[in-house]
Parts: structure tokens; sequence; C-alpha cells
């Protein structure tokens, strides 16, 4: 029981000084079901001497009696940790385990292999700079291998370690490694991992984890450990502009207003011009505080408070960046969600999105795409399950100051709460924003159109069909309405006859009546696409300057003329509604065409040729045309 | 300016996750057991708020056997610090007169400290509490979030508890649930150690050896701290130099014949260990799950 003896001399001070210095490598390991994860941490954990006699005691008695290397130590018993997964001799959760080396420390993140728990592979990819992905040698890349391969890549780890295990059991053959390799690096190339390290090892026996062992002498790389410890960690947000989330306000008195949080990228002066998003506004550095006294400057990773030489308003969320160079800010943009719920993401329902230390509301537009992880192939989805990946437009209600997910994790990555069960159900990586704000000084609104049509996935628009009673004018409005609807859309048709039953009942045919039509018309059509919607307008209107009253309402780009365009003699051919003959007949007055002009557009969006095409193919004609304005088209609908 | 220490990260972190509570929770509270790692936390919560002082209470769960020692250097600290301390005292235990010595360490340590600890929540509200407690420890802690989501009734479902994701934390509760939070998570023994003579945190003297009186029982050596302590017939304390590398409930806790009166002398030791820091607490002997399961039941 008696435990040295010294009371600590000067080397053990040295060494405590030596040990404050080391750096800190986090990686994650992942592997499907028995690729030896577990094994391979636990040998870590024990050859880096981790390990004290009382646990080794545990782990000799439980290796016999639960483990499954027959009675021999099972390291992975070392670190299976619930009791619900020893019994049934899986992991289910992260798991962290902690070893250091001479030279360095290491946070683990020990994930499991099972197809459900891509949420927790994700989880620990977050905060992982290197990741260990185990492959069993006999079974060469599974779909598995491929789907950690592909989360690795996109949580934005660049480092992969391939841990080509149990090679005991192939003989050690050498070809059984290249051949490994070759599939893998081929693979790797269409995810963009580069940085691909591969090591054929024996978790089991000790081969290549700590010292090479004479197993596998054509093998001239370096062991796992010689390369975990030798691997750079530099930290990727300090080549990164300032930025400081700000997560507390300290006020311990009326003179000190200090801005507290953790440097998420760069590093900062005292006396650097600084911005405070998303207000806008302008400052300088006054102090880096810390407990330890002021700094001069201060870098990514610190935790520190800063007080600024101008009394702006600044609170937690706002995140302070380099006046260089700011963060944008949004309150659209596209983002990558992996769904961690069991209860499905819904398009249109809102939830909470944490980013850095703000926390907004964020509605989903319909899905872009889902992606299939085991294939990479991007498929349509209407929602997302547990453990999907989806490609997904979100609207805010707050404008949100982010860089990309790929510059920066801490100031590109979010998490989704649900608002009722208040758990956290997804998580996502910011790409790009959808539209960018002007202005940095930006003004809060209340919801606008733009919002409102965002909501909808849409630009909201006018198309103004114009043509002669008879054309097809309302045929290829409800054809189009139809396509658009079933696309998704948020639609409606204001039709003349259907209009005139009702708010315009108590006009009739002259001239001015007919403006007054076309102004009531236009009007509703204009608070229709403040509401987000795409409005079709299905009206005569025969003359020029109604329609272009009706132009003026909307916004540049909004109205879309369709010139429906068919012979007068077409038209009077086919006379649907008999209107015609009684025209003719002198039963009408005013009719457009016969005793009433009607002015052709001049420079209409779209002219539609009824005597070439038939309906259809005309509303596919328009709705394409929709498409390639960016109106319905998610990919261009926004960009400035 | 070179990258950061694993110390320095480690301490940022922690500063971090001390800071989201204040920012995002009603009423937190720090649970100080007045250990090594409880004055890590404290001196890193001084640090994370600095120049203001901490915003929160101290709260130690008394289990009335603690050392005499730490009693005192707990109150001494609140009161350096100028912080509020909140003792709770279980008064049914108290009632009952529970007593390691008669109960065993299973009956008091669940009345005590588990029903002690959530009396003093539901009492004074507190919505969030800091812990200590590391994912080193122990094999069940090693899954542990950092923000821990406890049920009204302070229960902890292992598959109920949240994703974390880079430096995101989930702060939000339903009602009646309460989070437990561990800013140390990160940390091992080591690191605790290196941190403490890197910084000078004071820390309680026993964990320097010095002449002790002990007894001997089932292996381990039990200090005499007072004269609640019943002596079997012919036993008699001895003084031995001793020192203690955890602390708790002393006739809980085992200490170790030690010459090590300095914290590199602590240190020196440890790094020559052969048995881990846990071993000294008879509690973990109670079963292969027994922290997974005394977690579930609202344990620390």
């Amino acid at each position: 029981m008696r435990a040295g003896a010294g009371g600590g001399g000067a080397d053990v001070i040295a060494y405590l000084e030596a040990q404050g210095r080391k750096d800190l490598l986090r990686f994650i390991t992942c592997g499907s079901v028995d690729d030896g994860k577990s094994t391979l941490i636990g040998r870590l954990l024990y050859e880096s001497r981790m390990l004290f006699e009382d646990q080794l005691a545990t782990l000799e008695s439980e290796s016999k009696k639960i483990g499954t290397q027959n009675g021999e130590l099972d390291f992975a018993l070392l670190v299976d940790g619930l009791a619900a997964e020893r019994e049934q001799g899986i992991t289910i959760d992260v798991a962290y385990r902690f070893f250091a080396t001479e030279k360095r420390k290491y946070i683990v993140a020990d994930t499991p292999g099972h197809e459900q728990y891509t949420r927790n592979m994700v989880t620990g990819a977050s905060t992982a700079q290197l990741a260990i992905i185990l492959i069993d040698a006999r079974k060469g890349i599974l779909t598995q291998t491929r789907r950690h391969s592909y989360l690795v890549s996109l949580l934005g780890i660049r480092r992969i370690v391939l841990a080509i295990n149990k090679m005991d059991l192939v003989d050690y053959a050498q070809g059984v490694y290249d051949t490994i390799l070759a599939d893998y690096r081929e693979f790797a190339r269409q995810i963009g991992l580069t940085e691909i390290v591969a090591i054929p090892m024996s978790a089991l026996r000790g081969d290549n984890i700590i010292e090479a062992g004479a197993s596998m002498p054509w093998y001239r790389g370096p062991t796992l450990l010689q390369h975990l410890e030798t691997v750079p960690v530099e930290d990727d947000a300090k080549t990164q502009p300032f930025r400081l989330p700000v997560q507390w306000v300290n006020r311990p008195n009326q003179e000190f207003r200090g801005f507290a949080g953790q440097i998420a990228g760069g590093s900062i002066q005292v006396g650097a011009p600084v911005i405070a998003l998303p207000s806008g506004r302008r400052s300088r550095v006054a102090r880096l505080v810390t407990f330890d006294g002021d700094l001069q400057e201060a870098v990514s990773g610190q935790s520190i408070t800063l007080t600024l030489t101008d009394e702006i308003d600044v609170s937690r969320g706002d995140v302070i960046v380099s006046a260089a160079a700011p963060a944008g800010v949004a309150e659209q943009f596209e983002a990558t969600l992996v769904w961690m719920s069991d209860e499905a993401m819904l398009p249109g329902r809102p939830y909470l999105l944490k980013c850095g230390t703000r926390t907004v509301t964020a509605t989903a537009a319909p899905l872009r795409h889902k992606i299939n992880v085991n294939t990479l192939e991007h498929q349509p989805a209407r929602q997302l399950e547990l453990n999907e990946i989806g490609v997904v437009q979100l609207n805010l209600d707050q404008p949100l100051a982010f860089d990309p997910y790929q510059a920066n994790r801490d100031t590109g990555g979010f998490i989704l709460i649900d608002r009722i069960s208040n758990n956290t159900v997804g998580a996502g990586l910011l790409q790009a924003p959808l539209r960018h704000s002007e202005n940095i000084h930006w003004q809060q609104l209340d919801v606008n159109r733009d919002n409102r049509a965002t909501q909808k996935g849409q630009r909201a628009c006018v198309l103004w069909f114009t043509g002669l009673s008879g054309a097809g004018k309302s045929t290829i409005a409800n054809l189009v309405e139809k396509k658009l609807f079933g696309l998704g859309r948020h639609t409606y048709l204001l039709d003349g006859d259907n209009v005139r039953h009702g708010l315009n009942r108590d006009l009739g045919f002259s001239d001015t009546d007919r403006v007054e039509n076309i102004r009531r018309v236009a009007e509703v059509a204009k608070l229709m696409t403040d509401a987000g919607l795409l409005v079709l307008v299905s009206f005569i209107s025969p003359f020029r300057a109604e329609r272009q009253m009706a132009r003026a309402l909307m916004g540049p780009g909004e109205f879309l003329e369709v010139y429906v365009d068919t012979s007068l003699a077409a038209a009077e051919q086919r006379d649907p509604k008999g209107l015609y003959r009684k025209a003719r007949a002198g039963e009408i007055r005013n009719f457009t065409g016969i005793d009433s002009p009607y002015e052709p557009p001049e420079n209409p969006e779209l002219r539609i040729d009824t005597q070439a095409l038939s309906a259809e193919e005309a509303a596919d004609q328009i709705v394409a045309r929709l498409r390639s304005e960016g109106i319905i088209d998610r990919d261009s609908v926004f960009l400035p | 300016m070179n990258s950061l220490s694993h110390l320095a990260r480690l301490e940022a972190e922690s500063m971090h996750i001390l800071r989201e509570v204040v920012a995002e929770c009603e009423h937190p509270v720090m649970l100080y057991s007045i250990g090594k790692d409880s004055s890590v936390m404290l001196h890193l919560a001084l640090k994370a708020f600095y120049p203001a002082r901490p915003p929160f209470p101290l709260l130690h769960i008394d289990t009335t056997w603690k050392f005499r020692e730490m009693i005192a250097f707990r109150d001494a600290t609140a009161q350096r610090l100028g912080m509020d301390l909140i003792v709770h005292v279980n008064p049914d235990g108290v009632a009952m007169n529970i007593s390691p010595f008669v109960h065993g360490s299973a009956v008091h340590t669940d009345i005590m400290k588990t029903q002690g600890l959530k009396q003093a929540l539901d009492r004074y509200g507190f919505d969030a509490a800091y812990g200590g407690a590391r994912r080193d420890e122990e094999k069940s802690r090693a899954k542990e979030r950092v923000f821990s989501i406890r049920s009204a009734q302070h229960r902890w479902d292992p598959k109920r508890q949240r994703p974390e994701l880079w430096k995101l934390y989930n702060t939000r509760k339903n009602k009646g649930e309460t989070l437990r939070v561990f800013p140390l998570s990160n940390w091992t023994e080591l690191d605790i150690w290196q941190y403490i003579h890197q910084e000078k945190i004071p820390i309680v003297p026993l964990y320097f050896a010095a002449r002790r009186p002990v007894v001997e029982r089932d292996g381990s050596l039990i200090m005499v701290d007072d004269e609640r302590m019943p002596l079997a017939p012919g036993e008699q304390p001895q003084l031995r130099n001793v020192r203690f590398r955890t602390l708790g409930c002393y006739p809980l806790t085992g200490a170790i014949e030690s010459d090590a009166d300095t914290l590199p002398g602590i240190i020196e030791e440890m790094l020559v260990a052969t048995t881990s820091e846990r071993q000294g607490r008879v509690i973990d002997r109670d079963g292969a799950a027994s922290m997974e399961k005394k977690k579930q039941e609202g344990y620390f």
C-alpha cells in the first residue's frame, strides 16, 4: 500500500512543466461492429500504461467470466461501459477516453458502428481533428466504411488513419493490405479525403499499434502511435478571421462592461477594430481581461473577456468579428442536416436553432434532397428520418452572423432543438447564405413578403395571362396551377369570370369599368404576392396601359406577362362560351375583338402560340420559364 | 503565440461550459464537495466570471461524516472568496441516525448523499447544478454528457441524453427537469494535479501526508476522525504517515501510507501509482455496474 516515499524533487517539477506544454489531439475511432474498435482503444490505454493494477485485476477476472478471447485479456471490456452494452456485447453511445504519451495528450471519441447510430458518430466527429477508420482485413471496405468516411469528411475532418485491422487473420498478407488501400483511395477521392495514412495492424496481438513487431516486415510506415504522436495538430480556426461569439455580458459594476466568450477563430489584439454582428456597430478592443491579468493578444480557443472603447449595444448571441474580415449575416441558408430524432424532420415546422451562442427559430423549406450515405446519391425526400442526412433551405426569424462550416466549425455548425420536447433533434452545417444581407447595418424587419415567399420555397410573382376571349388563357392557367401545386408551390388563380361574380360584380364592360376591373384585380394580385404566393391572373385585359399599371405595382422581375396569342378568327371559331356569336349578333356590346380593341403586348415575357402548342405543352413551357427565372427552382431563387 | 497547451485548452473549455450555464439557466448552483476536483472547478469559475464574482452559490451536501478538516477548509474557502455557501443535511437521515458503520455504505450514500442532494435541489429550486465529475473516473462516466438532463425525480436516463456537438450545449428543460453540468468532463486525474500545481490552487491538507490515527478495515486504512468511529474489542488506532487520494466520508475513504507532503511529491506518487483513484472509495465496490445504477437513481 505504500506508494513512493519522496517529497517530490526538482525533476518532478521539471516533468510537470514539460507535461503542461504538451499539446492535445482529439480523434475519433469508427468502424463496423466487430472491427475491433474497443479492442484497439483498450490496447492503447493498456500500452500507454493508463491502467492501474485494480483495473487490470478487474479486466482479468471479467475476461475470464464474460470475455470473448478464451480467457485471455479482452481489451474491449475496458471500454464497453454501460451494463446494457456489456450484456449485448455492443457499444451504444459515444464514450470519451483519455490517454497520454510522452509527446501528447489524447481524447478519443469512441463511437459505435451500428447502422442506427450515425447520430453518435457525427457527435464524436464534431470535435475531432483526426479519424481512425477501422477495417476488418477479412472483409475489406463495407457499406459502413463508406458511411463513416463520408460522415468524417462531411464534419470537416481531413486527416484519416485507415486502420486495416485483424491482419493476423489474413496471415499478415501484404496483398490484402494493398487491395484494401487501393479500393479505399478510389472511394476517398470521391468525397474529398486525401490525407490518408493506412496502417496494417492487429489490435488483438498488438502489431503496429505501439511497436511494429515482426509480423509485417513489408510495412515500413509508422505504427499507429508513432503517427498519432507526429501528425500535425494545428488549429484550423487559428488561421481564420477573428470571431468571438458573445456568451455572457459581464457587468460587475457600472464601470465595467465586458463581453465574455471563447474565441472561435483567429486572434485579437488590444486596439484592433471590430464589428458587432448582426448590428454592424463598430468599435475597438480596449482590454483583453483575464483573471491572470490583461493580455495584449488572445487566440482561437481561449476563453476571454474583452471590453470595447465605445459604449455600443452588444448582447449574448452577437458575434464580435474582425472589422477587416467580418462574418456574413443572413436569414436564409442552405444547410446540410443530420437528423437525430425518432420523430422525423418536417419542412415547415419551426425548430430552435443554436449556432454559437445565438438561438433563433428556423423553419425548413421543402427538402432539396437527402443523401444516401452509402452510395452518396441524392434522392428526393419529403422529410428526414432518424440518421438521415439532407440538404435543405432554412429560414430564420432573425438574422444570424455566420461563416460557412468548411471555414469555421464553430460559427458554421448548429443544432436544432424541438420546441416541445426540448430535445436536440438535429445537427447542421451552414453552407451558403441564400440571400446576402445588402448591408451589415441590418435593421430588424417584421415578417415581409420575402420571408413569406421563402418560407414557401418560392419567389412571389404574378403570371399575367392576357389574350382574346376564347384564346385558352384559363385552360392554360389552370394547367399551370395544377403543375405548380404538384411541385409543392403555393399558388392562387384569379380568373376574370370568377372575380366578376364577386369583387367586381358592380362593374360592367365600359372602358372605365374595364380599367377599374383590372385595377382591382392587380391590387388583389399584389396583396397575394405580399403573402408570398405565385398568383396566376387570367384576364383578357385588352389595354396595354392597364397591364402596364399592373406591372408597375409589382417589383422588378415579379410580373410575367403571358400573351396567349390566338388569331381572332381561331378564337371566334372556337367560341367556347358562345360569346362571339352573341357579340356578332349585337347581344353583347364592347366585346373585345369585335367592337372593342385588343392591344397585343409589345414585349411579353412569354408568348404562347396556341396554334402551334397544345394547352399541356404551353403549361410545361410556362413552368420551365418559372424555373429558368429562378422563381420556383431553389438552386437559383435567392442568388442576389 | 504558440498553439495552446493541453491544460490551456481544458481550462478554456471548462470556462465556456461554466459561462453557458450562467447565461442560459435561471438558478444555477455549484455542488462543492471540497475535494481537489471541486477546488479546480471553483478556481475555473473565478476565472470564467472575472472580474465579477461567480454568480451562483456553492452547495455542500453534508453527510455529517465528512472529515473535520474538510469542513474547516470548506468554510474558510467560502469566506475567503466571498461566495455564498449553502450546507444541506438530510434531516430524515439525521432523524434515522444514519451511519455508514451501522447501515453500510450503500444505505448511507443513498440517504445522506443522493436523497440529500435531491432535497436541496428541490428546496432551493436550482435548475442547474455544476458537478466536478470527470469522464476518466469510471466507465459509466465515460458516456456522461457535459450537460446531463435529469427528470423531475432527478433520474438519469442514459437513453434520453442529448447529443453534444461542437461547443453547442442544449440547456433547455421541460418543467421540473434539471441539468447536471460537468465542466471537468474531459480532465484526467493527472490534469487536475498538474493544474493545481500550475495555478497554486489551495486544497484540503488531507491530501498531504501527515501522521494520522488509522485502523485497518477490510484492507483499507480508515482514519479515526472522531469519537463516532466504533472500535472492535482490542482495536487500537495507530498513528501512521498517511494521506488521501480522494476525499469523502471518512468511514468510507481509505488512506494510503505515504510521506508525500508536497504537491510535487503527491504527483510523483501518482505517476508511479499502481491502483486507480477510485479504489479508495468503498462505494464503487457495491457491484460491477454500481455507478451506473447510482446515477440512474440520482447520484451525481
